[in-house]
């Protein structure tokens, strides 16, 4: 079956015939790789995307069941205009080691400041605690949020 | 001729449209938040041949204070007015995990596992099906819920819902034990409640089935006060009573223990 998935504001069709996932399709057929995939099953976060406006695995969407959806993956985030505010502090703050969990933390903190602009380290720590960094950095990613803080302050 | 191995996948928008197709393809599995089938998918290579999507049918999202609709996810139920399952919603994996999953895809899973399972035997509530050939018929957690993973839905069959009582305890309490707060598999889950007829004491992850420790519950509202030494007496009943058993995520003896001590917790909440 042909399926219409709009990624990042761009209708993609692509066809599945298989119970592949999102994630497999974002990767392999849309060509967007910087969703990764780790665990497939929902354990480490890093395939986070929006699908229309919830934070969802993408590897637990089965891509036939996306079919009108409207996906933002990681490269959706920062816009046309650059990167989004929680990747600059990210960046500023080193919260990056091997980089394979980062499009996922990037994604849920795009999403957590988009509903709370002022989170509480608590409200922090409960918005990511469904992506894991295996290089254990969590110090730095939440600097990255104690950075935007100042910055607003 | 090679053979090439496809999926039929129907997008369901109403409930008749998913009971139709149940009916048709008994062998369609039914996709809802995808948090328990897309990890069969991908780990087991499971290649359903048909699957039904129930995630479009606003049918199955309805919910008020003695209605659960089957397609509601644990992110809206963490503000359920029921207590303690807004509690276990709470604790169910993680912000993505809740966005997506559903209580019925809890339900149908039947894991012994299942986060929402003790509170729908707490509460005694019961789990209503449909069928194009029979209708709609509400079955008795107890009877619906019948081993490790089974349950007594028929092929043809949809969950929509679950029933509770009307005179279901309003005091209630639930809490788990895992490895860690976060994105965690029950080792122990526990609610207890208190009703009109008495306290109320109900498991998870300790038998093939979510358990009420009846034992224990007729010893503690036997006692005129809750006092040190009937709650040692109610936890052990509790740990006596419970059925686990050793796995990967823990052991037999260490869930008998932390049985006792979560329902004694949570007892010691709701009496003083």
């Amino acid at each position: 079956m042909n399926v219409t998935i709009r990624v990042n504001g761009q209708p993609r069709e692509v066809a599945v015939d298989l119970p592949v996932s999102l994630l497999t399709v974002l990767r392999e057929d849309v060509g967007l790789p910087g969703t990764k995939d780790a665990c497939e099953q929902g354990e480490c976060g890093s395939c986070t995307v929006l699908m229309d406006d919830q934070l969802v695995c993408s590897c637990l969407v089965m891509a036939a069941d996306a079919d009108g959806a409207e996906v933002t993956t990681v490269e959706g985030i920062g816009g046309d205009d650059g990167l989004h505010p929680i990747q600059e502090a990210m960046l500023a703050t080193g919260a990056v080691q091997c980089g394979f969990c980062t499009p996922g933390f990037v994604v849920a903190g795009a999403r957590l400041l988009e509903e709370n602009p002022n989170p509480s380290e608590l409200e922090i720590r409960e918005a990511l605690a469904g992506n894991v960094c295996r290089c254990t950095g969590y110090g730095s990613i939440l600097r990255a949020f104690d950075r935007l803080r100042e910055a607003e302050s | 001729m090679t053979s090439v191995v496809t999926m039929d996948f129907i997008a369901a928008r109403y409930l008749d449209e998913a009971l139709d197709a149940k009916a048709e393809r008994p062998d369609a599995e039914l996709l809802a938040g995808g948090t328990d089938l897309m990890v069969d998918v991908n780990l087991a290579h499971h290649r359903p041949a048909c699957v039904v999507s129930l995630r479009r049918i606003d049918d199955l999202r309805g919910t008020n204070g003695t209605h659960i609709g089957a397609g509601t996810t644990w992110a809206t139920l963490e503000r359920s007015p029921h207590t303690a399952l807004a509690q276990a919603a709470r604790t169910v994996g993680s912000p993505q995990i809740r966005a997506a999953g559903t209580i019925g895809g809890n339900i149908g899973t039947a894991s012994p596992a299942g986060d929402g399972l003790p509170w729908i035997a707490a509460v005694d509530a019961e789990i209503v099906v449909r069928s194009t050939a029979r209708g709609e018929r509400s079955i008795p957690w107890s009877e619906f819920f019948t081993g490790v993973k089974q349950t007594s839905l028929e092929p043809d069959e949809v969950i929509t819902g679950v029933a509770v009582p009307p005179d279901a305890p309003a005091d209630q309490e639930f809490a788990k034990v895992g490895v860690r707060n976060a994105m965690v598999i029950s080792t122990v889950s526990c609610v207890v409640a208190r009703g009109d007829d008495g306290y109320r004491v109900a498991l998870g992850s300790v038998a093939p089935t979510p358990i009420r420790a009846v034992r224990a519950e007729a010893m503690i509202n036997g006692e005129s006060t809750i006092s040190d030494s009937a709650l040692d007496e109610f936890a052990r009943i509790v740990a006596d009573e419970v059925r686990p058993i050793d796995d990967h995520r823990s052991t037999a003896a260490y869930r008998r223990h932390a049985s006792g001590v979560l329902a004694r917790r949570l007892l010691e909440r709701l009496s003083r």
